[in-house]
């Protein structure tokens, strides 16, 4: 990176960096909460972690506006909490509570926080990246300034869904940032199984589309490269692509380490480990500020939980509701 | 008040299109060549002009990413109509269909809705084969979520394109490419045509004939070869296929206690068999038959693909036949063809 300037928005400031930290450590302990209790069978959904990854989702979220909008994939704890969305209405979508910020119908896949622009996600991989791009349309033709940011995996980016949007949103100059975390892996299966080529950002940058790679997924840097980002998108800039490359130290779904099975060994998890986001920035806070937001954590996910607990089981006639959408239609014009 | 104006159901299309993106600004139109001088047979001739390039557009080639879109953008506040010019195309949209727009609603509980419209073109006519004739608008039945209408008439495409882009949810909008340059009373007001009322367009106390899309033409016509033999028919067009007036084709066949339910499409798992089954279920003792694409794939061949649809003869012939078992009867192909003339103008 260039030598910081004076007043540079990239630069974190002592308020940014206990921000972050507030955010990668919230996802941590989350994801650590919601793993712990997975065995109780009270979540009844299959869970996605992304213990390990959360530096993408906060890098990107951190400097969006709660105007700007976010579409994540089933692997979406991260984003969907990077991007505020609440902890209780989270915890209780994944107990299938009516409380639940998809009143108990969408579970962990499905999350969805429309009061801070945090579209739905989807369980079918690539589906989010088009609608994410619809969401961008609209920013741009009802002129809103905000911008979207679509979430994706690796094995997203296979899907033709991907290169179509790539091609749209270059073309229309549509306010998408495009992040791919790549983690290397679908399911259980490697890139090097699937790509005739790692030069993603190349394949991205012949659409037009400029295109960076994080190497460590380093959450200044992604933070960086968004901030900057977002300020060419709302200045009528097209499309940006993020490659941040990451890992997956949990399994693919579920609670569990699956070092034992044989598919990769742990040897790049304890690489992974010694630089872990939550641990560096957490590390470039005073001690105090440190156990103030570590103990407001705790107390935010105690009360979470609890409140998904206590929260009533949907009522059997919700089995029905919210089908159709109501008749409910004012024209608008002048947009 | 009647109206006395008749326009064609392309140019009722295009009104309809036209006045509910007057009335509101969300509204945009988008799909393969929307904007070029072809217009889309005509059906959006003029909207590039009247709204400008911002809110009518072509795509690329791209069905799957931009039913994402109208999704994407429908959830975020605007009302896309996405045209694709046939059917057959919408296939590889159907990621996007049946697993975002049909589901975002109930699956985000609630949290956020999906106003959009699909039109796609079906259709007959002169060797389009395999790939480019199919009525798949069962398969979108089957989906909860979605809802499917398939206007038989110029009146009824204003009229449904209307209240389909004012509605709150994915509408998968048929249209047959045969009716397009068919006439009918149109108002010139906006007007809806509701949803799930079945329509009576014809009264006899014989047999009950019930058409889907262009199949309300062949029933009308089917019924005046069956006059000649002194049997009467009521034609009944469902107008939406979902919702379905199931009561009201209930009680126009227990009217009669004769059902034939021609659709413009596969028998299998199709409309007909949703009607058949639900009047089964209701304990019917109606005499029913299904009529639809035959059970294969349709040929270019004209001496193939005429055996492939229904026609008034053929549905003639099946309703003389559940009347009258074992008469043989084969209509006049002269009058079968004059009979080819006919369509519903209306009144509504
Ligand atoms: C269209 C589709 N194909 C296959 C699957 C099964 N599947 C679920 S997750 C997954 C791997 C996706 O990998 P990637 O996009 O890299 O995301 P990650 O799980 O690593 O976050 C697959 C193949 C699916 N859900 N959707």
């Amino acid at each position: 990176m260039s030598a910081p300037r004076p007043n540079d928005p990239t630069q974190p400031t002592a308020d940014d960096l206990r921000r972050l930290y507030r955010s990668l450590r919230l996802i941590r302990r989350v994801e650590e909460e919601v793993a712990r209790v997975y065995p109780t069978d009270k979540i009844k959904s299959p869970v996605h972690l992304s213990i390990g990854q959360e530096a993408v989702a906060v890098g990107v979220c951190d400097p969006l506006e709660t105007r700007d909008y976010v579409s994540p994939t089933y692997r979406g704890h991260a984003a969907y909490l990077a991007k505020g969305g609440s902890v209780p209405a989270m915890i209780a979508e994944l107990y299938g509570k009516a409380t639940g910020c998809a009143a108990g119908k969408g579970g962990s896949m499905h999350l969805i926080a429309p009061e801070v622009n945090v579209m739905g996600a989807s369980a079918v991989v690539g589906t989010t990246v088009p609608t994410g791009l619809g969401a961008a349309f609209a920013q741009k033709r009802l002129r809103t300034g905000a911008v979207v940011a679509v979430f994706l995996g690796d094995g997203a980016t296979e899907e033709g869904a991907f290169y179509e949007s790539l091609n749209f949103a270059a073309l229309h100059r549509l306010p998408v940032l495009f992040v791919m975390e790549n983690n290397g892996l679908a399911i259980h299966t490697g890139t090097e199984k699937r790509w005739a080529t790692d030069r993603i950002c190349e394949r991205v940058e012949t659409y037009g589309i400029p295109a960076q790679r994080f190497p460590t997924s380093d959450v200044i840097d992604i933070r960086a490269a968004t901030i900057e980002a977002i300020a060419a998108m709302r200045d009528g800039g097209g499309p940006h692509f993020l490659e941040c490359v990451t890992y997956r130290w949990r399994e693919h779904v579920g609670p569990g380490y699956d070092y034992d099975q044989g598919y990769r060994d742990d040897s790049a998890y304890k690489e992974w480990q010694a630089r872990d986001q939550v641990e560096l920035i957490g590390g470039r806070l005073t001690d105090t500020d440190r156990d103030a937001i570590d103990a407001a954590i705790e107390t935010e996910i105690a009360e979470a939980f609890a409140f998904a607990e206590d929260s009533p089981w949907p009522e059997p006639d919700r089995l029905y509701a919210d089908l159709y959408a109501d008749r409910d239609f004012t024209p608008v014009r002048g947009v | 008040m009647t109206d006395t104006r008749t326009l064609t159901y392309v140019n009722a299309l295009n009104e309809g299109m036209r006045q509910a993106m007057r009335e509101d600004e969300r509204v945009f139109l988008f799909g393969l060549d929307v904007d070029d001088h072809k217009a889309i047979q005509g059906s959006t001739k003029g909207l590039v002009e009247e709204f400008g390039a911002e809110r009518v557009f072509t795509t690329p080639l791209s069905e799957d990413a931009m039913t994402g879109l109208a999704i994407g953008a429908a959830v975020s506040g605007m009302r896309p109509i996405h045209t694709h010019i046939r059917m057959d195309f919408l296939m590889l949209g159907m990621n996007q269909l049946v697993n975002m727009a049909s589901k975002y609603h109930y699956m985000y509980g609630g949290a956020a809705s999906v106003p959009m419209v699909v039109r796609s073109m079906i259709g007959k006519s002169w060797g389009q084969g395999a790939q480019h004739s199919q009525g798949l608008h069962a398969l979108f039945m089957h989906i909860p979520g979605l809802k499917v209408v398939a206007p038989s008439n110029a009146h009824d495409a204003k009229g449904l394109m209307i209240a389909a882009v004012r509605d709150n949810n994915p509408v998968m909008f048929v249209e047959h490419r045969l009716l397009y340059p068919t006439e009918a009373f149109v108002e010139e007001a906006p007007f809806e045509v509701p949803f799930g009322k079945a329509r009576v367009i014809r009264e006899g106390g014989d047999v009950t004939l019930v058409g889907v899309s262009n199949m309300v033409n062949e029933c009308l016509r089917a019924a005046e070869l069956l006059q000649e033999e002194g049997i009467e028919a009521t034609v009944l067009d469902p107008v939406s296929l979902i919702p379905l007036d199931y009561d009201r084709i209930a009680r126009e066949t227990d009217k009669t206690g004769n059902l034939i339910v021609v659709d413009n499409g596969w028998t299998c798992c199709g409309a007909s068999a949703e009607i058949l089954a639900d009047l089964a279920e209701r304990g019917t003792r109606a005499k029913m038959k299904r009529m639809g694409f035959a059970p294969t794939t349709c040929p270019t061949s004209p001496a193939l693909e005429a055996l492939f649809y229904p026609n008034p003869a053929t549905i003639a012939q099946a309703a003389h036949e559940m009347l009258r078992p074992g008469k043989t009867y084969s209509p006049d192909p002269e009058r079968a063809k004059l009979a080819y003339q006919v369509a519903f103008k209306g009144p509504f």
